[in-house]
């Protein structure tokens, strides 16, 4: 692999810039993605190259940016909109789930809509019950949508280049915190297919399933956990829908004990999902329940304290690792 | 007719939004607050001017950038600052933080984080007025970025065609976030979209207090007496970035500067001495209104943080 590091938010500035310069159907859809080049900065600089036609700074108005890139798409586009904080999905949610999610199949496979909807998520910047949000579980539900959640830079370029040239609509869920965080990225272009996980860490002990910025913290967990004789598998599904469950399954039957993390409230989320799953499939695989560690039952709050309490960190994985294989 | 007093306590309250600004900002860069805020500088004349034509327990909703109309609707500038340290005296008990502060007792709705949100909740707290028969007006804040959104559009119809007692303030002040007006809109006047709803429209100067009080004294009279809605633009500016992490490079130094000029509190002063008070009065009530601001600091400092149970306990009634 290239040894070029680069940030999550490059590699996904560089994929998009890619995929813009080989295909002018692809264009980009926003508030404040122009001049201001997005309000993280994923987008800076793309306006400069492909002038204000092909990146579209948008009025505030979630509906029709999603719903537009919707249409665009349904006459042969290929739109990569972005809503500026994942809270924000679910004022153009109705276009999403009621209209692009379900057009294929509702019109009988006469028409598709290859749309990206990118927006960053997750918590731990301060910034409260608006702008703090972890939807991906809503829309992961949906028969239709694709929803990939990549944790490193490579996987962040890999990833969003296979969901431009996806002939479906795919949400794209960006944590906030991993925007800066930096890893290799080879400068060539490559793909990586939405619905393969990844074994990031082998391990023997217990199984980690997580995506996003779990990813990263149950890594170091298991760093912590190694240096106490306790080897943890740790899987990055990377696309919650379609979810590969084969690279699940095999490590669950060689681990036989399983810890699924993720930062939105565990009531409902989707680590209930992949629960459930192995319960149903590998019960007899299974030394003990599989273990939900997810966000606590409540809106993300402002005071930093709180905020970083309610989610998942390392001490969590660590603590529950323990619990597991104690 | 305002009195003389009226508009010595609008200077006051102005002044109060321009400190608690500026100090908030400060303590920003000296990382005692976190997160990130809207700052209302140089819009202070829309909130004050506003809300002074409106009865103590008349309702207002707020914006993203609602620290103004929180504090010329009354609020407590100690349990303001207290909420931006995340402390438990905070209005939001640290839980809310600057987006999402609310003085219900004194009839503020609460700032929201989603723009454009507060409209139908204002259209709501009109209609809950109406069927109450409890003669309140509701006045509703909200930006140029905000008449552009969904929401905007089906509750300022609602509120016409049901005649609900609200006034709805659209503080134009030029960009929403990086976007200017002039690319957001293809009509030159935001006020203009008023005769769509079938209701009056009339576009403000939002640097002038006096002018902001008497275009809102005459959409409440209208709205108390159950004749609908009004669309107030108030053409303002905002002189610093959209939040914390803006570079400004969608709009020029010369721009800002003019602005600048025309600065509202500056205007009011002006007109004070005209009427001749003196500037030692005028100075003595910005120190108060200082020492006031740093007091409220000191609240924050030595308040306590909120618990994770106490949070708990706020999720459901």
């Amino acid at each position: 692999m290239s040894d070029r590091e680069i940030t999550y938010a490059e590699a996904l500035r560089e994929a998009m810039r890619e995929e813009m310069r080989k295909d002018s159907r692809v264009f980009l859809f926003g508030e404040d993605i122009g001049i201001y080049g997005g309000a993280f900065g994923v987008t800076q600089g793309l306006i400069e190259e492909f002038g204000p036609e092909r990146v579209i700074d948008t009025p505030i108005s979630e509906i029709a940016i999603i719903g537009g890139a919707t249409g665009a798409a349904l006459v042969g586009m290929r739109p990569v909109a972005e809503i500026m904080f994942f809270d924000f999905m679910t004022i153009g949610s109705d276009q999403l789930v009621n209209q692009a999610a379900k057009i294929h199949f509702m019109f009988g496979g006469k028409a598709k809509v290859p749309m990206v909807v990118r927006s960053p998520a997750g918590s731990g910047t301060g910034a409260a019950g608006h702008h703090s949000g972890s939807l991906e579980s809503w829309f992961a539900h949906i028969p239709g949508l694709k929803v990939v959640a990549p944790s490193t830079p490579y996987d962040a370029k890999g990833l969003l280049k296979s969901a431009i040239r996806d002939d479906n609509p795919v949400v794209f869920v960006e944590h906030k915190l991993l925007y800066k965080t930096k890893g290799q990225v080879p400068e060539e272009e490559y793909y990586i297919p939405i619905g393969e996980a990844e074994v990031k860490r082998e391990g023997k002990e217990v199984t980690v399933v997580g995506y996003s910025i779990i990813v990263p913290r149950a890594l170091e967990a298991s760093q912590i956990l190694a240096r106490e004789g306790i080897e943890v598998e740790v899987i990055d599904i990377k696309s919650l829908r379609p979810l590969d469950t084969e690279t699940i399954a095999r490590s669950v039957k060689k681990t036989n004990r399983v810890l699924v993390g993720y930062e939105p409230p565990r009531f409902g989320g989707f680590g209930a999902e992949v629960a459930a799953w192995i319960a149903e499939e590998l019960f007899d695989y299974l030394d003990a329940p599989v273990v939900r560690l997810g966000g606590e039952e409540m809106p993300p709050p402002y005071n930093p304290n709180l905020e970083r309490k309610i989610v998942p960190q390392v001490e969590d994985i660590v603590r529950e690792i323990k619990k597991l294989v104690g | 007719m305002l009195s003389l007093e009226d508009k010595l306590e609008m200077y006051r309250k102005m002044y109060l939004i321009r400190t608690f600004e500026e100090r908030a900002e400060e303590l920003y860069m000296e990382g005692k607050i976190w997160g990130t805020f809207h700052l209302y500088v140089g819009e202070e004349a829309v909130a004050v001017g506003a809300c002074s034509a409106l009865r103590p327990d008349d309702y207002i909703t707020s914006t993203h950038r609602g620290h103004g109309h929180c504090i010329a609707k009354g609020a407590d500038v100690n349990r303001m600052m207290a909420e931006l340290f995340a402390k438990d005296t905070g209005y939001s008990h640290g839980l809310g933080g600057s987006m999402h502060i609310a003085d219900v007792d004194k009839g503020n709705l609460g700032a929201t984080g989603i723009v454009g949100s507060g409209i139908p909740i204002a259209t709501g707290a009109a209609l809950g007025c109406k069927l109450q028969k409890n003669n309140k007006v509701v006045l509703c804040f909200f930006g140029d970025g905000a008449a552009n959104t969904g929401a905007f559009h089906e509750s300022v119809n609602m509120a016409a065609a049901f005649r609900l007692p609200v006034v709805f303030v659209c503080e134009n002040n030029m960009y929403a976030m990086s976007f200017s007006v002039k690319k957001a809109f293809a009509i030159a006047d935001i006020s203009e979209r008023a005769l769509g709803y079938g209701i009056p429209g009339a576009g403000v100067d939002g640097n002038n207090v006096l002018e902001m009080y008497e275009a809102t004294q005459v959409a409440v009279e209208r709205a108390r007496r159950g004749e609908g809605p009004t669309f107030l633009e108030a053409r303002t500016y905002r002189w610093k970035g959209h939040s914390k992490s803006d570079a400004q490079a969608y709009r020029t130094k010369e721009e800002v500067r003019e602005w600048k000029e025309k600065c509202p509190i500056k205007f009011l002063g002006g007109h004070l001495k005209e009427e001749g008070v003196k500037e030692a009065e005028l100075e003595s009530i910005r120190k108060k209104v200082e020492a006031e601001i740093e007091e409220a600091v000191e609240f924050a400092l030595k308040s306590p943080e909120p618990t994770l149970e106490e949070a708990r306990r706020m999720v459901y009634v």
